[in-house]
């Protein structure tokens, strides 16, 4: 709540005492029946076993974290309060950091292949995080700028790469004459989800999204002769480079490593692969920037602000959705397409609840609209738990926690202020 | 003929589980108007909880099944109320003013965390109990096939009733419950008219949770296995149920949570058991198509 005073009093240390010893005894009530009791299967029947030394390190781990943490809060406000404030509220001041930053992240994704030539997994984990970074503004289009919640993106994601793997196996597409094909399909999901549902308010859309998602997994997990079930597709056609496979060679014509004149490596394939995903997500990039100036955008990021408000001039709300939706679902699409080309294999399990959840969070945590912010997140919520593989066993613990802690810390997300795409002639900027 | 009772009955009893829990649900979103993503995995918290407290009822020797049901229920409602207070308190309040994305991140990342520290603390595998109370009413055989209702089953459904009536009662005509339909509406004004809302709103989640540990402790004593994993499909059943029955309308939730329950069991019995959850979130698409607000639910009126 807010004060209209500076507190003046100091906090004594029985207080900060007190406060710790209640986090102990709630710590105590959550640890007993998690931490100090557990149940083992001791043949075939289940027996209860104790683990008290692990529930005493919990509660003083709990206990000397909050008086820590309660110290530092103190000594960051006492910071906040002698310092004057006297900035205004202000709208839309340009970040030249921010650009120069973006700039400089550019030129290093140029030169990171050529950098790690040598290092295979630096490239893998980067071509991870492009996928991810183009997932996240594709998603960004519908959550960040039209504000419409999708829990179900990654629907869109199996169309797209489904699209490729039956395409290319069943009759022999390429991946560049199954692009299109597959966004435009991916963009018809859209559509066709979105028409009867988009009238619905925010937390609806979002279950029924949701659902959606759901709906899409388990008809691929049981419609074996479709996608092949459980087991997935596998053995799909690479990508190849203007029609010169990444071969060591081949009976017809030349191989990429033939044809330049190259002794054959499998890491060609590697930074291939990555230079096409970094130009496919610029291109997305482009492509939105591009939008986001055009009336369409202007109309989602209203809608976004004021819905009533949009209906009241006339505006075709459904339809400024629905444009929203295929858009942000086609750009799914297309990441789609890449994962199955770069994996060769796919089956239902890449496309979990948990993997929206991930691109929801990469938009979220980056800040909702800010496409820097997308590729922040999306970097920090793929290398994290890459880091975290020493201790595997705790990495998806410390990716919840981090979630929520991120989210406490700033809830509008890491780039969190929105600049408008359009301010009023005469604001002062 | 048989059959169709017997899969009512089964239904009967899969939709009063979700029903408990979409109470939860729906008390939570209509204080708070949030989608309390981790309820689920409260549920999941319980059930583990309820498998510890049985094995350990069993092994201090109380077999009388009324006492340990009793026990059971009381201290797993006990310690699941502590752990929907401290997720409100870590993840949902210091967001309340936030961008309303935010909570259901923060909520994600709870869920996740909440199935994690399951699965360390208490292993990945599968829990088997033993079946706590054997045996069944054989209904009446009709063409050699026999219709029962265990007493498992019956419990579930009768505690369900019983559940929805307090409930109801609690929120239409107590105190509390004019407290809490207060900060649903207005939180500020409530706060101004002497209400504490943080209090309100802890207690709601915390009943929301001891809603959910009831639903847990029946689904283990019904099952009889319980993982780490079984939040989420569960959860998502349920809010399913929650807004197909209109969110915030407490009968709604198990109106709604007896209706998936009930299209589950005669989809598995009669169509195909792989597509049953697809049956589920079409039926819920198409209620919200014609009546956006659910079943039971009032209309919301847009305020400019």
């Amino acid at each position: 709540m807010t004060t209209f005073q500076a507190r003046t009093h100091t906090v004594t240390l029985t207080e900060r005492l007190k406060d710790a010893t209640n986090v102990a005894l709630i710590a105590i009530l959550l640890g007993i029946p998690m931490i100090g009791l557990h149940t083992v299967d001791a043949g075939g029947k289940l027996m209860v076993a104790t683990r008290w030394p692990w529930l005493l390190a919990f509660v003083a781990t709990m206990f000397f974290g909050r008086l820590a943490l309660q110290f530092a809060i103190d000594q960051f406000k006492l910071k906040r309060l002698t310092r004057q404030r006297t900035r205004t509220l202000e709208l839309a001041t340009p970040r030249p950091w921010l650009k120069w930053l973006g700039y400089g992240l550019l030129g290093f994704s140029l030169v990171l292949p050529i950098a790690f030539s040598d290092n295979r997994y630096v490239v893998d984990t980067a071509t991870t995080v492009l996928i991810y970074v183009m997932l996240g503004w594709g998603l960004n289009v519908v959550v960040g700028l039209a504000g419409l919640l999708d829990l179900g993106y990654v629907a869109f994601y199996a169309v797209g790469a489904y699209s490729y793997a039956l395409l290319s196996t069943q009759f022999g597409w390429n991946f560049w004459e199954t692009l299109p094909v597959a966004g435009a399909l991916a963009a018809l999901f859209g559509i066709l989800l979105g028409w009867p549902t988009l009238r619905l308010r925010g937390d609806y859309l979002a279950i029924v999204t949701l659902g959606f998602g759901e709906i899409i997994r388990v008809i691929l997990i049981n419609w074996t002769e479709f996608s092949g079930g459980p087991n997935g597709i596998g053995s799909i056609e690479r990508p190849s480079f203007f029609g010169l496979p990444f071969k060591p060679d081949s009976d017809d014509g030349a191989t990429f490593a033939s044809f330049f004149g190259l002794e054959y490596a499998s890491e060609h394939r590697v930074i291939f692969l990555y230079y096409l995903i970094l130009v496919l997500a610029l291109l997305t990039n482009l492509f939105i920037a591009r939008l986001r100036k055009l009336p369409v955008g202007l109309a989602w990021e209203a809608v976004r602000e004021d819905e009533v408000a949009c209906k009241a001039l006339g505006m075709n709300v459904t339809n400024v959705k629905l444009s929203a939706f295929a858009i942000g679902a086609m750009l799914g699409g297309f990441a789609g397409v890449f994962f199955a080309a770069r994996q060769g294999f796919i089956s239902p399990e890449s496309f979990v609840f948990s993997e929206s959840a991930t691109i929801l969070a990469i938009v979220v945590l980056g800040g909702m609209g800010s496409q820097f912010g997308v590729v922040i997140a999306a970097s920090l919520l793929v290398i994290l738990p890459e880091l975290g593989r020493d201790f595997s066993e705790y990495r998806m613990l410390l990716f919840g926690a981090a979630m929520i802690l991120i989210m406490v810390w700033k809830p509008g997300g890491l780039i969190s202020r929105r600049e408008p795409s359009k301010v009023l002639a005469g604001v002062e900027k | 003929m048989g059959q169709f009772i017997q899969q009512l009955i089964n239904g009967l009893t899969l939709g009063s589980v979700y029903g408990l829990i979409a109470l939860g649900y729906t008390m939570v979103y209509g204080i708070i108007g949030m989608i309390n993503f981790a309820h689920g995995d409260i549920y999941m918290v319980a059930a583990i909880i309820s498998v510890t407290v049985i094995t350990l009822l069993a092994a201090l020797g109380i077999s009388a099944v009324p006492l340990a049901l009793m026990v059971t229920l009381l201290v797993v409602m006990a310690f699941t109320a502590v752990y929907g207070w401290s997720v409100e308190r870590v993840a949902y309040r210091p967001l309340r003013t936030a961008p309303r994305l935010a909570p259901l991140i923060s909520a994600i990342g709870m869920s996740i965390f909440l199935q994690n520290m399951v699965q360390l603390t208490q292993g990945a595998r599968v829990k088997p109990i033993a079946d706590m109370m054997p045996g069944q009413f054989n209904l009446f055989t009709f063409d050699g096939f026999t219709v029962f209702l265990s007493y498992t089953q019956l419990m579930i459904i009768v505690v369900t009733v019983i559940l929805l009536a307090i409930f109801t009662y609690l929120i239409t005509r107590t105190s509390f419950g004019r407290q809490q339909r207060a900060c649903e509406q207005d939180q500020t004004m409530t706060a101004l008219l002497g209400v504490n809302v943080d209090r309100t709103i802890s207690l709601t989640f915390m009943l929301g949770a001891a809603l959910a540990a009831i639903a847990g402790v029946m689904v283990t004593i019904y099952y009889g296995v319980v993982d780490f994993a079984i939040g989420f499909v569960a959860g998502l059943k349920a809010f399913t149920a929650a807004v197909l029955g209109g969110i915030g309308s407490l009968p709604g939730a198990v109106l709604g949570g007896l209706i998936i329950g009930m299209l589950e069991s005669f989809w598995s019995a009669y169509y195909s058991p792989e597509y049953k959850d697809v049956a589920g979130f079409a039926l819920l698409i198409l209620v919200l198509m014609f009546r956006p607000s659910g079943l039971l639910g009032r209309p919301e009126v847009e305020k400019v």
